[in-house]
């Protein structure tokens, strides 16, 4: 299936969704965070698309904005999507999970929690997975400052 | 009377930490055990021990600089880490390699997989009760290693790749000493089955221990050899092929058992199809450059790229987001490891402490690669 075919039937899923080949070799859907849910329950659960497999879970901060990058791909039909999701609220960055769609989302979620700080509403079992409970801030962000663990160039 | 017996009887839900330094988890990998006598009843992972955030130091390394990194996180599939890191800049950057570069690069990542395999396969013995197979295993593994030395400069970190190229040519001896090996382990291999895979004790401890079904791999993203023991296709040398992969014929080990068993399969037969693609590879290495020139300072145009290759505990995926500048804008590495870690409390609840032991070794982990 090409990549025009997909962007047709994805465009269908609900209002503003917005798609970009730009600068990627995949076909980019940036998807507000209200309709992430839906739309990837859909991406999934359609006959056509059928976008079972999802192997790669990005936590990304852009400077403004946090978010997530999705990497799917479809085992039986072997196409690729990649769905964007963005929140501009830094102090209690929320969006739902997908853990219950792919479950492999679970444990990349409780990564991204620990690295930028983004909360994921619905997931079983939220926690910091690789540093310890009482870290003060989060590493991976743009803005996050350790003077004594990292060298600023 | 039947109340007494029950009370008598009576277990309680506790906990218990295997690991940190638990010799089964062959790295510093923490599982909080909830358990009713003998039967699991979650399995938590705790990370993080050799958490050194590679990806945050990405963020401020140059792209040769990064694949130095890479030897650090699957420290058994280094040559092929390194590979990924190379691909997607060159990819990015539209540099060809030559011919050459691509043929050593499959043969090396080849030596590399069955150098892992063996060594999986020894402490797999190990972690079962057949203490034996580590000594076989390694026998054979420092023919491979000694191959490494003599042509990388290294035995395990080797840092052959670089974007561009390799680091140097290979060695004179290399190509003999590939044959002389690939000679030897052809009859040693059929030993390997002789001595564990058709054990008794073996076969019971894992056969049926540890079943996934592929709607499970799929839905987990587990890749590698524990995806095509329960039936999931995922060989990205097969569907994405990469280097010279679309020039070899090889079968891609598949199994729809799902057990711990079947994984063990996989894997035994894959290092049978490892040393069919150096065959086919190794007599007519094409002359060339074995280095394409880059700019001393590597600046990747404007955009994301990904790259996924296969390594010996599956699919390894970097997803670079570049600004333009000398630097990744945001690095991140889809590590093989996490992911498969993820199935474990799936599959082990309900089991036996030991069931879960036999499980892990087929599962492969390696626990920088998990950590990063």
């Amino acid at each position: 299936m090409t990549n025009k075919e997909i962007q047709e039937i994805v465009n269908g899923f609900g209002e503003g969704i917005q798609f970009s080949e730009e600068e990627s070799e995949f076909l980019n859907v940036i998807v507000s965070k209200e309709l992430l849910y839906s739309v990837c329950s859909q991406l999934k659960s359609h006959p056509d698309l059928k976008f079972d497999y999802l192997f790669c879970l990005t936590g990304m901060d852009w400077g403004e904005e946090l978010g997530v990058i999705y990497h799917l791909e479809s085992i039986s039909n072997r196409h690729n999507i990649v769905v964007k999701v963005k929140t501009d609220d830094r102090e209690n960055p929320t969006l739902d999970s997908l853990s219950d769609i792919w479950r492999t989302a679970e444990f990349h979620e409780m990564e991204v929690f620990d690295f930028f700080g983004i909360k994921f509403n619905n997931h079983p079992n939220l926690k910091r997975l690789f540093l310890t409970p009482d870290w003060v801030g989060y590493p991976l962000r743009k803005d996050y400052v350790d003077e004594a663990n990292m060298i600023v160039k | 009377m039947e109340q007494i017996v029950n009370n008598s009887f009576k277990t309680q839900e506790y906990f218990v930490n295997m690991g940190p330094q638990h010799p089964a988890a062959h790295g510093v990998l923490r599982l909080l055990l909830t358990i009713d006598g003998e039967i699991i009843k979650n399995v938590e992972p705790d990370l993080g021990y050799i958490h050194r955030s590679i990806e945050k130091m990405c963020e401020r390394d140059s792209y040769q600089q990064i694949v130095h990194l890479t030897d650090r996180m699957d420290y058994l599939s280094s040559h092929i880490n390194n590979e990924a890191v190379c691909l997607v800049v060159e990819n990015a950057l539209e540099l060809e390699v030559s011919e050459r570069v691509k043929v050593i690069r499959t043969i090396i990542s080849e030596l590399t997989r069955l150098a892992s395999h063996q060594l999986w396969w020894g402490v797999m013995g190990m972690d079962v009760g057949a203490l034996t197979t580590y000594f076989y295993a390694f026998r054979d593994r420092e023919l491979i290693n000694d191959i490494f030395e003599e042509t990388c400069g290294a035995r395990l970190t080797m840092n052959y790749n670089i974007p561009g190229g390799l680091m140097f040519d290979i060695h004179p001896n290399f190509v003999k000493r590939t044959k002389e090996f690939i000679a030897h382990f052809k009859k040693k291999l059929p030993e390997y089955d002789r001595l564990l895979t058709g054990n008794i004790i073996f076969q019971k401890r894992t056969k049926g221990v540890g079943v996934l079904t592929k709607e499970d791999a799929i839905s987990f993203g587990v890749s590698g050899p524990v995806g095509r023991g329960s039936g999931f296709a995922n060989d990205v040398r097969k569907y994405h092929p990469y280097s010279a992969y679309d020039r070899v014929e090889f079968n891609e080990a598949l199994f729809t058992e799902g057990d711990s068993f079947a994984r063990y399969r996989v894997r035994i037969m894959e290092m049978w199809e490892s040393m069919s693609i150096i065959e086919q590879l190794i007599d007519d290495i094409p002359e060339g450059d074995y280095l394409t020139p880059t700019k001393a300072v590597i600046k990747l145009p404007k955009g994301e790229y990904y790259q996924k290759v296969e390594t010996a505990r599956g699919e390894l995926g970097v997803y670079i987001n570049s600004t333009g500048t000398k630097n990744p804008y945001r690095l991140k590495f889809r590590s093989p490891g996490f992911s498969n870690l993820s199935v474990l409390n799936h599959i082990s609840k309900g089991g036996k402490i030991a069931d879960l032991v036999a499980t892990m070794a087929s599962f492969d982990f390696v626990i920088p690669d998990i950590d990063r």
